[in-house]
């Protein structure tokens, strides 16, 4: 079942949280919500299942406004971050407890306990208290327990971020699989990048209480609605300018006055920025075309090697693939940066 | 953190929820109003007006202070408390420090005899310290034997100080446990590395983190002891204040506007104690803030050290259980006077006592159960009220049920009195000669202490957990019955035992609120007993029996408590 949010506005007291957010997750698709802390995205993901209330907008699941139901009336998953794993029940009973809550009949609670602990491999521990399970049991029984009720949707909120580096990589990929068996509509929040393109369909990214671009994890790598997304999806070079010559010759100018060729129709908005990613870019001799600059940094990373270049008053990373030591540069040596014409960005904030 | 609800917006479930809430809130503001607030305010109210013509006056302060005896006795009650403050910190610094920070062989023991005190009515123990530190007292007896001199420990204001150091010094010792036990090791493991230790750790880093604890006890103890009534009426001292607030409306009347104004005294001084101790902390609780390191940092002692330190425990701990070993001679003692143990034994007194007494021993169970379980009640719904929702005022709800902290128990007695005695049922007999009346003044005395553990109860249940209930289909009514009481049982049964345990031996207020002996309970009984020579042997045989009472219960209280923690295992930590 797919979700909308139209318009939706939140505050605390004087702090605007989320503005005027909109947004449809396709049925079936494992969504993110990604931001730096603070962005807004638990809130709104709270807000899906009940736990805030809007000032304003709506909330569709199907074709059905929810923004007006108590949590307990709206069948949307969640499983918490920090799992919620009620201490004075056994793993099963914590499986259940939802199933118990929609008084179903004694059997049938039994039978679909035991098929969601089957569902996350746990079907042995269901005597256990939590507290007798380790970290990454403990968010599967969070799991299981959450999908025991067959949610709608089932939110996730930074499901990973209690796990050790080596479980988060085998989690992630259990709870793709899982969404997959199951075709359930999930949205997960995360900081991680990485958690977030490794799993998920299409990513919103929020900053602000704002929602910057929503898009496949290569759309937003490769074309990054804005400075934000650019900056905090991968790594990515910045540089003040401005647009100079006239129709034809265009040419965008950085501080320091070296140029970058635009193509001819490119369209540059006031105050963008040039941006392109270390690896779009290569060292040449000095004097070539490109941007002049002078190496302060070198870090060999086997496969590549990134340089950290100075160009007018900012330092630039370039990544070019390592061929042997004597293609190297040195530390000081004065070079020319060239960019992939195509793959320069020009963004404004 | 949930955002402020508009509530016309908000959904009909989270409507009637709020609207439960509200009528909740209601009920208990209503409660606190009549049983605490409408007496109190009575009180101040006649402190400040003129007898007979009924204006507004300022004549009965300047009465007050005009009276030598009065000024006096302020005083007295300032000296007493400030000085039992600080013995009672001799008493239960050593034994905080060397239990937690050290090796300690039989730590366990000496925090578990550091409650006993708490669980004997303190005006018992009076009678027992006389008996044992008096001017013909054991001890001194002892003393002049082999040494030729005596101690006045138990000489007029002396023996209050003494007494109640050794009653309420567990004040300070819970608290400045609690509050070394919660300094990171790494704290003192820094200033060790640095090169600091010995007294020097102590008085530069370990003292100042735990200073919120130790000041926490040590305002407690000082407003316990600036209001308590029976124990200096115990040991004949009369020039205290809280003594004369008693004296004058039991011997003059209700009608008696000196009582007033001592009670209206007695209340600023404790608000002011409280203020001061909560300002000068104020931004100073650090346990929250620190990070990493985990267990304690235990030392071992040297040689040296071990004697020295064992020897100020073995000292500390006797006078701790002295009282408990006197008042158990005296109830079996046929005659104990100017000789250091008793002349022979008997059981009789406590025949007599179940006999003649068993009336006060039901009336006690039944009062301190009903109270325990009012403040519990109390207890766990205003904090629900005030830390899951956001009921506007209901913050009042907490202040106003901690206030009763600074009203001392024989104001409450007399604000009874005076506002529901006027008050008729409909067969004549006035409201504040109800036995039900003891129970209430009982609830609201001990309901601060029920609140705070029903507080720290709630606090431990993280809100993940009750909306992963809702969140799962469970309403609020659902999730506090199957997720929120069975996680906050242990709190809210370790907030009945504190009130059931120091309701079963309050006397302040119950010595105002009994009205026939029918109706007391054991404290009361053990307080008319202790008046004379001859019922010191029945009434130290009902001390005993209260104190085995209220340690039975405390036991059983701990053994649940324990079990349930258990059966959680280690999942908080």
């Amino acid at each position: 079942m797919g979700i909308e949010i139209r318009d939706v506005n939140l505050s605390y007291g004087s702090h605007h949280v989320l503005k005027n957010i909109n947004l449809r997750v396709h049925p079936g698709e494992i969504f993110a919500f990604l931001g730096p802390s603070g962005c807004g995205k638990t809130t709104l993901l709270r807000l899906i299942a009940g736990f805030n209330q809007a000032a304003s907008g709506q909330v569709l699941l199907g074709d059905e406004d929810i923004a007006a139901l108590p949590p307990w009336k709206r069948d949307v998953g969640m499983v918490f971050q920090s799992y919620a794993l009620w201490p004075h029940m056994t793993v099963a009973k914590n499986v259940a407890f939802g199933l118990e809550e929609r008084r179903l009949p004694r059997a049938q609670v039994a039978s679909r306990v035991k098929a969601a602990l089957e569902l996350v491999g746990l079907q042995e521990l269901g005597a256990r208290y939590p507290s007798q399970l380790s970290g990454g049991q403990q968010q599967r029984v969070a799991v299981a327990r959450t999908i025991a009720i067959e949610p709608k949707v089932l939110l996730l909120d930074e499901p990973l971020s209690n796990l050790d580096t080596k479980m988060r990589v085998q989690v992630r990929r259990e709870l793709r699989d899982l969404q997959r068996r199951l075709c359930l509509t999930t949205i997960f929040v995360t900081h991680d990048q990485e958690e977030a393109n490794s799993i998920c369909d299409r990513i919103a990214v929020m900053n602000d209480g704002v929602i910057q671009h929503v898009g496949t994890p290569i759309e937003l790598y490769e074309a990054p609605a804005n400075l934000f997304v650019a900056n905090f999806l991968g790594t990515a070079n910045i540089l003040e300018g401005r647009v100079v010559g006239e129709a034809g010759v265009r040419a965008f100018e950085v501080a320091g006055g070296a140029r970058v060729a635009l193509a001819a129709n490119a369209p540059v908005s006031s105050g963008a920025k040039l941006v392109f990613r270390p690896q779009h870019a290569a060292l040449g001799p000095s004097g070539s075309s490109g941007l002049a600059g002078t190496i302060v940094h070198r870090e060999f990373l086997g496969s590549i090697v990134r340089y950290g270049v100075n160009v007018g008053r900012s330092e630039i990373l370039v990544e070019m693939p390592f061929i042997s030591s004597a293609t190297l540069k040195d530390l000081g040596e004065n070079v020319a940066v060239t960019l992939v014409p195509e793959r320069a960005l020009f963004l404004a904030a | 953190m949930t955002a402020a609800i508009d509530f016309r917006r908000a959904p009909p479930g989270v409507r009637l929820a709020t609207t439960g809430q509200g009528l909740l809130a209601a009920g208990i503001a209503l409660f606190l109003a009549l049983f605490l607030v409408v007496p109190v305010v009575t009180v101040i109210y006649v402190a400040f007006t003129e007898k007979g013509s009924g204006g507004f006056t300022l004549v009965n302060f300047l009465d007050f202070a005009r009276t030598d005896l009065f000024i006096t006795s302020l005083w007295n009650s300032i000296y007493v408390s400030a000085m039992t403050v600080i013995l009672a910190s001799v008493f239960a610094l050593p034994l905080a420090y060397l239990t937690t920070r050290f090796e300690f062989r039989g730590a366990g023991i000496v925090q578990l005899l550091g409650f006993l005190p708490l669980i004997m009515p303190p005006f018992a123990g009076a009678v027992a310290m006389q008996l044992l530190f008096g001017r013909n007292g054991t001890v001194n007896l002892l003393l002049d034997d082999y040494f030729g001199f005596k101690i006045p420990f138990m000489e007029g204001l002396n023996g209050v100080i003494f007494t109640q150091a050794v009653h309420y010094f567990p004040f300070i010792l819970i608290n400045l446990s609690a509050a070394l036990r919660n300094i990171d090791r790494a704290m003192e493991e820094a200033a060790q590395n640095l090169g600091c230790q010995g007294l020097r750790l102590f008085r530069r880093i370990v003292f100042p983190l735990a200073m919120p604890g130790y000041v926490a006890g040590a305002s407690l103890v000082f407003v316990k002891v600036f209001d308590d009534l029976a124990t200096p009426l115990l040991l004949n001292v009369k020039d205290m204040l809280a003594p004369q607030a008693y004296l004058r409306i039991t011997a003059i009347g209700l009608a008696d506007p000196m009582g007033y104004v001592i009670s209206v005294v007695l209340i600023v001084v404790s608000v002011a104690v409280i203020g001061v101790a909560a300002l000068a902390m104020k931004g100073k609780d650090y346990a929250t803030v620190q990070r990493g390191g985990g267990g304690l940092a235990r030392r071992k002692l040297d040689r040296v050290g071990s004697i020295a330190a064992y020897g100020v425990v073995a000292l500390i701990l006797f006078l701790v259980i002295a009282p408990h070993v006197g008042l158990f001679l005296l109830s079996v003692a046929t005659v104990w006077s100017f000789s250091p143990l008793p002349d022979g034994y008997t059981l009789a007194y406590y025949e007599r006592v179940f006999v003649e007494s068993g009336v006060f021993i039901k009336n006690t169970l039944l009062y301190a159960t009903l109270a325990g379980l009012i403040d519990v009640v109390l207890g766990v719904t205003i904090a629900y009220l005030v830390l899951r929702t956001k009921l506007p005022g209901r913050h009042w709800l907490d202040w106003t049920a901690s206030a009763a902290l600074a009203i001392p128990g024989v104001v409450l007695g007399i604000g009874y009195l005076r506002t529901f005695f006027g008050v008729q049922l409909p067969d004549g007999t006035s409201l504040a000669s109800l036995w039900i009346m003891i129970v209430l003044a009982l609830a609201i005395r001990r309901l601060p202490y029920a609140l705070r553990a029903c507080y720290a109860a709630l606090q431990q249940v993280s809100a993940s957990l009750e909306e992963a209930a809702e969140n799962l289909g469970a309403n609020k009514f659902r999730t506090v019955k199957r997720i929120i009481m069975p996680l906050m049982m242990g709190g809210i049964l370790a907030g009945f035992i504190t009130s059931f345990a120091t309701a079963a031996v309050e006397l302040s207020a119950t010595l105002m609120l009994v009205q026939k002996t029918s109706d007391a309970p054991l404290a009361y009984g053990l307080y008319v007993f202790m008046q004379s020579p001859a019922g010191r042997g029945p009434g130290a045989a009902l001390g005993i029996i209260a104190v085995a009472l209220v340690a039975i219960c405390s036991l059983l209280s701990n053994w649940v408590i324990e079990r349930n923690q258990k059966m959680r295992g280690a999942h908080r930590a």
